[in-house]
């Protein structure tokens, strides 16, 4: 009697616990964001990002998280809730991170992720820019005498992640030159660099941000260098679930008016002052004209907060990446204005 | 009477329904969350299917079995992680089982240096988390390694660098001759085993039977390679420069490190609770039995081979057959060192590129209950046979 009692219990536990799973399931919503007022009520943005990649994701010893992927988030939080520190972080693996996000335990993906047509329309996610134009390259010992990638010879040994897309593109690159190679994959990237440290692989090969971000970790980072080839298209962006178009574009105008600042010079410390400006781009970035941020159930000073939280994306691109030594160089991260590809249309 | 009955009725049917109403609630509780997966995942707009298995990988593999590259299906790269993970379990079981009858037998030794270094080496290796000795061996072992062209050479023909144990790679000319020839040999040793069995329960006679199959198990393949066209060469591993400070070994065989740290990391762990069971079978047998084997003149080794050891392996086995489960299951930490196991393999990098984590995921764990019960099946089994058989 006291075994079925027993069970009777675990059962109604059990149709209790389904009952609450089956409130959580999200629908999709035209005019009303679901994820929108979610956040709201929640009162922090919930934001994956990656176990620690500097310059992108990366958290100090006291947990303090910074990066320009971090920044998306802190954008987000800034325009939606008023304050850029209301962001609660997940760190993901490479493995888990669209799960995270498709289940609604993440509501934006900010972890130096590959746009592609797979993910894009297969998945149920949305991608909704970039935020840094990457590419897939190698990393050698300096002392090898590799140069290029054209003196990649049958038999050599590769490291990477796995669960990425450089697995693919390392396959694409070695079969297109008709040379046969032994790819290692592991789950972090801690261990691919401890192994490839230890001499386990000959060539160190993913995105070239991360390259340059791994290096500082090697036991001598002054004994590898990056060959100068570039394989593969990165754009690294972040993402948002399928369905909930307000939410998307909150994320999309979010990082949009980070780069829109920057190219209309707009920063962190002069945009209050900017309110009476000659130019109605820069009225509108600051909120002093137009209605934009009803568009999404927002107020009028959603991307001031931002641009003064956050900065624009010229300064987290300085503070991030380029003063911490990562890549110096914008290259094509640089303002179309001024040679890059950096190009977002018009928040009007 | 028809009153008793009924009440016997009455009582089956009395138990049946909460068993009845415990199987409806659980099938519905399965139904729910189905349908609510689904209804979710129309909802994010994920479909369900399995098409995935037939679509090409694209992506290689460090280390396969069977011919494999990135041209292949899913599904074969399924395989090949299935593979992998029988691989690393049936080395992993093979010599756990070894180092763990030896180190159990030490613990139980005279001789206290022996009994000592295996106590030591059993509260070590059983007390530290698998996963940070899978990390010591591989990253202990590697750092440890010489590069290729400092490579360890075993008379020339086999070398252990850092980048794998490269060994000579057999090839043979009609291979399968030679299987069946060793088939056939077993087959006969069977016969001769049941003979001699015979021989010396009607008659008394003692057959040197050890040496009659050691023979067979020569004589017979070694006739093949005479007379039927069997053949076998070798290619030894030759050092191979890429660069001019970049070396490695072209022809051969490599064995990877990753599966030499995994499988020597998870055989030393599983080893140290082998061990235990072994000594609890061995103290587990009566004092009285080892010493009327005594008794009648037989030595320590016959006692511990022929009275002891027939009668512990009925405590040991159960408990040991966890240990198998837990070596098996425990595999799936390969992921940390990139051996490609189907945890790896699968579900990683096929569930990365496909994205279909709950098929995936599903196949695996089916995959690994599988396992599990094939290995729990073939337990019982030999547990029943070596159990006590009333006559």
């Amino acid at each position: 009697m006291i075994k079925s009692i027993k069970t009777w219990i675990l059962v109604g536990f059990a149709s209790l616990l389904l009952v609450a799973c089956g409130q959580g399931g999200g629908g999709a919503g035209s005019k009303k964001s679901k994820t929108l007022d979610n956040t709201k009520k929640a009162g922090f943005v919930k934001c994956g990002v990656s176990q620690g990649l500097p310059g992108f994701s990366n958290a100090d010893e006291a947990g303090n998280w910074s990066g320009i992927d971090v920044d998306v988030c802190r954008a987000v939080a800034a325009a939606v809730l008023g304050d850029a520190d209301k962001v609660k972080y997940t760190p993901l693996s490479a493995k888990e991170r669209f799960t995270a996000l498709t289940s609604g335990e993440i509501d934006v993906l900010a972890r130096n992720t590959t746009w592609t047509l797979s993910r894009d329309a297969d998945i149920g996610l949305t991608f909704v820019g970039v935020n840094f134009y990457d590419g897939q390259g190698f990393m050698v010992r300096k002392n090898s005498g590799i140069n290029s990638v054209n003196d990649f010879k049958n038999g050599i040994s590769a490291c990477t992640n796995t669960g990425t897309t450089t697995e693919l593109n390392m396959r694409d690159f070695f079969n297109s030159k008709n040379i046969s190679y032994e790819p290692i994959a592991f789950e972090k990237a801690d261990e691919v660099v401890a192994a490839y440290d230890a001499g386990r692989c000959d060539t160190y090969t993913t995105d070239k941000s991360g390259l340059a971000a791994q290096r500082t970790k090697m036991s001598n980072p002054d004994e590898h260098k990056v060959l100068p080839e570039t394989i593969s298209k990165e754009p690294l962006g972040p993402v948002v679930r399928q369905g909930d178009a307000v939410w998307e574009d909150i994320v999309r105008w979010s990082l949009n008016t980070m780069i829109e600042a920057e190219e209309y010079g707009v920063n962190s410390s002069n945009a209050s002052s900017l309110k009476d400006s000659e130019n109605p781009a820069i009225k509108r970035l600051v909120g002093s004209e137009g209605e934009l941020g009803a568009a999404f159930g927002l107020d009028n000073d959603w991307s001031l907060r931002i641009i003064e939280q956050v900065g624009n994306y010229g300064e987290s691109y300085k503070k991030h990446i380029a003063d911490t030594g990562i890549l110096p160089n914008r290259g094509p991260n640089q303002l179309w204005t001024k040679g890059g590809i950096l190009y977002v249309p018009p928040a009007r | 009477m028809s009153l008793k009955k009924l009440n016997i009725e009455n009582k089956k049917i009395r138990n049946l329904i909460p068993q009845a109403l415990t199987v409806l609630a659980l099938l519905s509780v399965i139904i729910y969350f189905a349908t609510n997966a689904q209804i979710n995942m129309g909802n994010r707009g994920i479909s369900f299917g399995f098409g995935f298995l037939n679509q090409e990988a694209s992506f290689d593999i460090t280390f396969s079995m069977i011919e494999y590259d990135g041209s292949h299906s899913y599904g074969r790269a399924f395989l090949v992680g299935l593979l992998n993970t029988i691989l690393v379990s049936v080395i992993g079981i093979f010599f756990a089982t070894i180092l763990g009858v030896v180190v159990g037998i030490s613990r139980l030794s005279d001789n206290y240096l022996i009994a000592k270094v295996a106590e030591w080496y059993v509260e070590i290796f059983r007390n530290i988390p698998l996963i940070l000795q899978i990390f010591f061996w591989y990253f202990a072992a590697l750092r440890a390694l010489p590069l290729p062209e400092n490579g360890i050479s075993f008379y020339d023909i086999s070398f252990l660098t850092i980048k794998g144990w490269y060994v000579p790679k057999f090839i043979w000319t009609n291979f399968n001759i030679f299987l069946l020839s060793v088939i056939a040999a077993f087959i006969a040793i069977y016969f001769i085993y049941s003979y001699a069995t015979k021989q010396r329960e009607q008659f008394g006679k003692q057959i040197p039977t050890t040496i009659i199959s050691l023979v067979t198990l020569i004589l017979i393949p070694l006739i093949t390679f005479l007379f039927l066209g069997v053949s076998l060469t070798f290619e030894y591993p030759v050092l191979k420069q890429l660069s001019p400070t970049v070396f490695t070994y072209a022809g051969g065989v490599s064995i990877i490190p990753e599966l030499i740290a995994l499988a020597l990391a998870l055989s030393m762990y599983t080893a140290t609770f082998i061990a235990e069971n072994v000594r609890a079978g061995i103290l587990g047998v009566g004092k009285g039995q080892k010493e009327a084997a005594a008794s009648i003149g037989l030595n320590k080794n016959q006692i511990l081979k022929l009275v002891v050891m027939p009668q512990a392996l009925r405590i040991i086995i159960p408990p040991t057959t966890n240990q198998y489960l837990n070596l098996t299951k425990n595999s799936s930490l390969a992921a940390a060192i990139a051996y490609p196991d189907i945890v790896l393999v699968f579900a990683g990098t096929a569930l990365m590129q496909t994205g279909r984590a709950i098929e995936i995921i599903s196949i695996t764990m089916l995959t690994y209950l599988t396992l599990s019960i094939s290995i729990s099946i073939f337990m019982n089994w030999y547990n029943k046979k070596m159990a006590i058989k009333e006559k």
